[in-house]
């Protein structure tokens, strides 16, 4: 449709007052994100195939989804509410009616020769995505984000001089979401990434599964000395892990310095990254890539949403992560930065706050959520947006209530309670009662600490004893030789005294 | 007695049907026979007897069990624009020889629901691009009344084969006129419903925003039965399928006391104010169709009506406005035809862009590649905005002319074609001269209207003429009416192409 | 306007046609002829005017309607595979796609 040429540079106007990014070689960086998101609907976009990934070759395609003659397209209500959940969740506009429209180009894994997308007047317009990079608060403005349909696959491995076309991806309720250009590091544009990724797993629009490519980034970067004019971007495709996006990036960004450095100049093109060369390539372009005829779907009226719509689902959605992330803050005291940590998905989340209220110590609950179940499950590398379920049937919430109730009853230290936890996580023993578990441990590893005071007291009597020359010392007033004597104590007690009191006794013994 | 079956009408048959006098195989196999004798008019691109008579004895069961509806046991053929699983589907091109759908369209589930029974699939210019069925990919199709001159298009098979009685009734798709027109050159009876009343699901697209389906019968009657049968809600598999209930059109017209013989005495069309657009009665047509209508409207005057003079000043431009935005969407519609998945692949190519040209050039025939390349052109880049979105602009002024019109009458009428039907091949040298006949049938379609043709008599070369009946939104009843009124008062309807 | 020789080509590469060069000069005239006709819409005033892409938009708003999410269709594989003109393990087969 109508692309009326701005008379003024957008840029320049869109940028003004925003911060820049560090400069590469003197170059400023400035990239825009471009993510098709899959929809978790049961059926496609436009008809009632299932959208189940993984099932033979066009064994999930109807006659929509094959463009047979006469087939027509309907529209999945799942799709439109996944779009409201994700503009709200964005505070962005959602479109009181918004239109579908036809891109029209020659490809086979596309069936119709056109994918039904939103073009001029997309459902959701505008919103914010903010995020942390390192301590800095960063925050990207979204254009806009727009339904559409995804495109079948071609497989080229199986066959000699051809390619074989599955349709079963085709159809699949796609809504990508455009930024501005607001990211000036490959830092910052996976910091976004991952943000955006964490927002739509977490309200469960998307399953964010990466591998099978339920969300996928591309890429606009261009480079500019500060101030100059804005330079041609080239667009990486298909970034499909977080690692190889700032590798890509990077590479792409000195790519671009180095052709300018060369005094060649940029053409705009789409790349892609390959993972093994760590290089980007410029796909074979086609030719009349430019004119996608797009025009109004006539087999699709307006998108029409009401605004009771928006206000129902407004109301039923979960809290978000920054609302959340607020919460921990003033109600649980926690840092910004622990706060932002615990909530890096609803999984992670939710079963903090449980662990925090069985426990009645957020704080300290936290701190074992990011010194320890974190690493952890990162370790066993479960994806970070673990589900509440997976997380609670391990019942981690209970232990960890479990070992920080053992620590503050001086049944075992925080030394031993990490023993504990490393072999409580592995050996998840789903069956016993946490608490239960938790002290079986302590027996068996015999981690409880010396509670009988008159059998800690004998022991200190002969470390004195046997230490005349350091008591002499402490009387004489040298701290170094009161900690050697706690040591001692602590040796002797097999490190099963509490420090605390083994230092209480000493002082008063030697008072 | 069997040798008159395919003189009676659908109301007639159903009657018999009903009365037992007469089964449903008999009936199939008279026809079928019938088509076999007249495949010279080449209405015909597919018949298999099989299948027939396997629905004619299923038809003969559900009335020995003493299920009575309108339609049971009555034969029917569909345009070979609706795709149908038990016959092949070619909308009349190349590009879909021997293409079998895996489903039915949604009228053709409807019709055989409703126990009728399918003779056989239609020819019609490809992909329903034409007003002369010369376009179609297999063979023309010849007017019965005159085997030198077109039947019209694009439902010319359809029209054809209604007119030489070889079908009671057939389908037809009207998308600037491919109902109205053929009709009016054979003389029979056809009505295109508001867009979206029957749905679009499994109509082969030609142009989404005006495709509509409707009956070719011989009465308004028989059109209103099957009317009744094809229209109604297709809420689950077309989104542009109106939700609206469906009167039983028929019942409405049997109440006027037919009872589906047209012996009776009309009943008074007083009040009834019919509309004369004055860009419909200009120099564009010709004397003896302009002579046709007004006999016919003093015959509407007769029975009550009266005549108002309206004015739809638009009435030219709705040639290029259709003209840009038909083979607009036409050119994305026919896109899926890329030899991938199904239909016709060259036998010999290079890479996959080679493959795709190759196939769609040897698989489509010249006035569907010109309107691709036409639509093509109107949505590219830099011409959009001047073609086709100030042709839709203008197409909503044409829309708002005809509600403007309706506040003076009910119902607006004129001539369909220009002209009776041309001979064949007087137009091929100048296409684009051919959609200026289109004139009086765009307009209608572009606001998306219903309108049907009325045999009204016979013009130059003693040819049938039909009278144009325009309605406003939803009402087919009243159009439907007032033609059965005229019919009960004119016999046109009931002349028969000579030597059939 | 007039198209050129150039159009016609890029329009009929747009379209995956493939015309034979006296093809296209005989195409080129019979659009030419047909845009002639075409330029009578610059003589209609527009100003304002929506763009109606659905007829019944002229009674008022038009809305899409929504189906519910679920997941029913049964594999049609071989049914809709039956006009294929190459198939193999299920997948149509095209020449090589290079990206």
């Amino acid at each position: 449709m109508s692309q009326t040429q701005p008379t003024v540079n957008p840029f320049a106007q869109m940028q003004a007052g925003r911060p820049t990014g560090p400069l590469v070689l003197g170059y400023e960086v400035i990239i825009g994100f471009e993510t098709h998101t899959q929809l978790t609907t049961q059926s496609k976009i436009f008809s009632r195939a299932s959208t189940a990934f993984g099932a033979e070759p066009n064994t999930q395609a109807s006659a929509v989804d094959f463009a047979l003659p006469g087939a027509l397209p309907v529209m999945n209500k799942g799709a439109v509410q996944r779009a409201i959940e994700f503009g709200l969740a964005v505070n962005a506009h959602i479109a009181e009616s918004s239109v579908f429209a036809r891109k029209n180009y020659f490809y086979p894994d596309l069936p119709k020769g056109y994918q039904i997308s939103q073009f001029e007047i997309p459902v959701v317009q505008g919103g914010t995505v903010e995020f942390f990079l390192g301590d800095e608060k960063k925050s990207v403005r979204l254009v806009r984000a727009h339904l559409e349909e995804d495109a079948g696959k071609s497989l080229h491995e199986d066959f000699v001089g051809m390619s074989g076309i599955d349709l079963n991806r085709a159809g699949t309720p796609l809504l990508e979401i455009v930024t501005e250009p607001d990211m000036r590091s490959s830092a910052e544009a996976v910091a976004y990434a991952k943000e955006l990724h964490k927002i739509v797993t977490w309200i469960g629009i998307c399953d964010g599964n990466m591998q099978e490519g339920s969300f996928r980034c591309d890429a606009n970067v261009s480079v500019r000395k500060p101030g100059a004019e804005l330079g041609t971007r080239r667009e990486i495709k298909n970034l499909n892990s977080f690692r190889f996006m700032q590798q890509a990036i990077d590479y792409e960004v000195r790519w671009q310095i180095e052709q300018i450095e060369d005094g060649k100049t940029i053409q705009q093109a789409t790349v892609l990254f390959d993972p093994d060369t760590g290089e980007t390539r410029a796909m074979r372009t086609k030719e009349d890539a430019a004119d996608y005829r797009y025009f109004p779907d006539p087999d699709l009226p307006p998108l029409v949403i009401s605004r009771e719509w928006v206000e129902e689902t407004r109301a039923a959605m979960k809290e978000l992560p920054r609302a959340m992330a607020a919460r921990f803050r003033s109600q649980h005291g926690l840092s910004e930065h622990d706060a932002a940590q615990l909530t890096c998905s609803w999984g992670i989340a939710a079963d903090y706050e449980d662990a925090a209220k069985l426990s009645s110590e957020p704080k300290l609950a936290a701190n074992w959520y990011i010194n320890a179940v974190l690493p952890a499950l990162n370790s066993s590398d479960a994806l970070p947006e673990i589900s509440v379920y997976e997380l609670t049937s391990t019942k981690a919430p209970a232990k960890i209530a479990a070992l920080i109730s053992r620590i503050s009853d001086n049944t075992i230290s925080n030394k031993a309670a990490r023993q504990v936890f490393e072999l409580l996580w592995s050996r998840n023993t789903v069956d016993a009662e946490p608490i239960a578990q938790v002290d079986a441990l302590i027996e068996q590893l015999g981690l409880k600490q010396m509670s009988d005071t008159s059998e800690l007291e004998k022991i200190i009597d002969d470390v004195l004893a046997a230490n005349a020359k350091n008591v002499e010392e402490v009387r004489a007033g040298n701290a170094k030789a009161m900690n050697a004597l706690v040591g001692q104590a602590m040796k002797a007690t097999k490190g099963k005294a509490n420090p605390a009191q083994v230092n209480e006794l000493l002082k008063k013994k030697l008072a | 007695m069997s040798t008159d079956l395919h003189d009676l009408g659908v109301a007639q048959l159903a009657a018999k049907l009903a009365a037992r006098n007469v089964s449903s195989v008999e009936v199939t196999q008279h026809f079928l026979a019938r088509i076999e004798q007249n495949a010279g008019l080449g209405a015909f691109l597919a018949t298999d007897s099989a299948v027939s008579l396997a629905q004619a004895k299923a038809a003969d069961a559900r009335l020995a069990a003493g299920e009575r509806t309108p339609l049971l046991g009555v034969p029917l053929a569909h345009k070979d624009i609706f795709v149908t699983r038990d016959f092949p589907t070619t909308a009349g091109s190349r590009m879909l020889e021997n293409y079998r759908s895996p489903f039915d369209a949604t009228v053709v589930g409807k019709l055989a629901g409703a126990g009728m029974v399918t003779l056989g699939k239609l020819n019609c210019d490809e992909f329903a691009m034409g007003s002369g069925n010369e376009n179609s990919a297999y063979q023309p199709v010849l007017n019965p009344w005159d085997r030198t001159r077109i039947p019209g298009g694009s439902s010319g098979g359809s029209a054809a084969a209604v007119a030489a009685r070889l079908v009671p009734a057939a389908t037809g798709t009207d998308t600037g006129g491919s109902i109205r027109q053929p009709a009016s050159l054979t003389g029979i009876t056809g009505i295109k419903p508001t867009y979206g009343r029957c749905s679009r699901y499994g109509m082969v697209a030609f142009a989404s925003s005006l495709d509509q389906a409707g009956p070719m019968a011989r009465s308004a009657l028989d059109c209103a039965l099957l009317l009744s049968s094809m229209a109604g809600p297709d809420l689950d598999r077309d989104s542009t399928s109106l939700d609206l209930p469906v009167a039983d059109y028929a019942t409405d017209l049997i109440a006027a006391g037919a009872g589906g013989t047209g012996a009776t005495a009309p009943k008074s069309l007083k009040g009834l104010r019919i509309g004369l657009p004055t860009q419909f009665f200009g120099a564009g047509c010709s004397a003896d169709v302009l002579q046709a209508v007004r006999a016919a409207l003093a015959e509407f005057e007769k029975l009550g009506a009266t005549l108002v003079d309206v004015d739809l000043p638009l009435t030219e431009l709705s040639i290029p406005v259709y003209y840009v935005i038909a083979p607009a969407e036409a050119s994305s519609n026919l896109s899926r035809f890329d030899g991938v998945r199904y239909g016709h692949r060259a036998a010999s190519y290079g890479d996959l862009t080679d493959m795709y040209k190759k196939s769609r050039s040897e698989g489509f025939g010249d006035e569907v590649t010109r309107r691709i390349m036409i639509g093509t052109y109107v949505l590219s880049h830099g011409y959009y905005d001047a073609y086709y979105l100030k042709a839709q602009k203008i197409r909503r002024l044409i829309a708002e002319d005809f509600q403007k019109a309706f506040a003076q009458c009910d119902i607006i009428a004129g001539p369909v074609s220009p002209t009776v039907a041309w001979k064949i091949g007087e137009n091929a040298s100048d296409p684009v001269a051919s959609y200026l006949a289109d004139i009086y049938t765009l307009s209608s379609s572009l606001a998306g209207l219903p309108g049907m043709s009325v045999p009204a008599g016979f013009g130059a070369h003693n040819m049938p003429v039909g009278l144009q009946l325009i309605g406003n939104y939803f009402k087919e009843a009243q159009l439907l009416g007032a033609a059965h009124q005229f019919q009960l008062a004119t016999d046109w309807h009931l002349r028969q192409p000579p030597g059939l | 306007m007039a198209l050129t020789p150039q159009d016609i080509m890029r329009v009929a590469n747009l379209a995956r046609l493939e015309l034979r060069p006296d093809e296209t000069e005989h195409t080129r005239s019979q659009l030419n002829g047909f845009f002639a006709l075409v330029e009578q819409m610059n003589a209609v005033n527009t100003e304002g005017v929506e763009p109606l892409a659905h007829p019944a938009a002229v009674l008022g708003q038009v809305a899409l309607r929504l189906r519910d999410d679920i997941a029913s269709e049964p594999n049609q594989r071989e049914a809709s595979q039956v006009s294929a003109p190459a198939v193999e393990r299920g997948l149509f087969l095209v020449p090589k796609v290079i990206e």
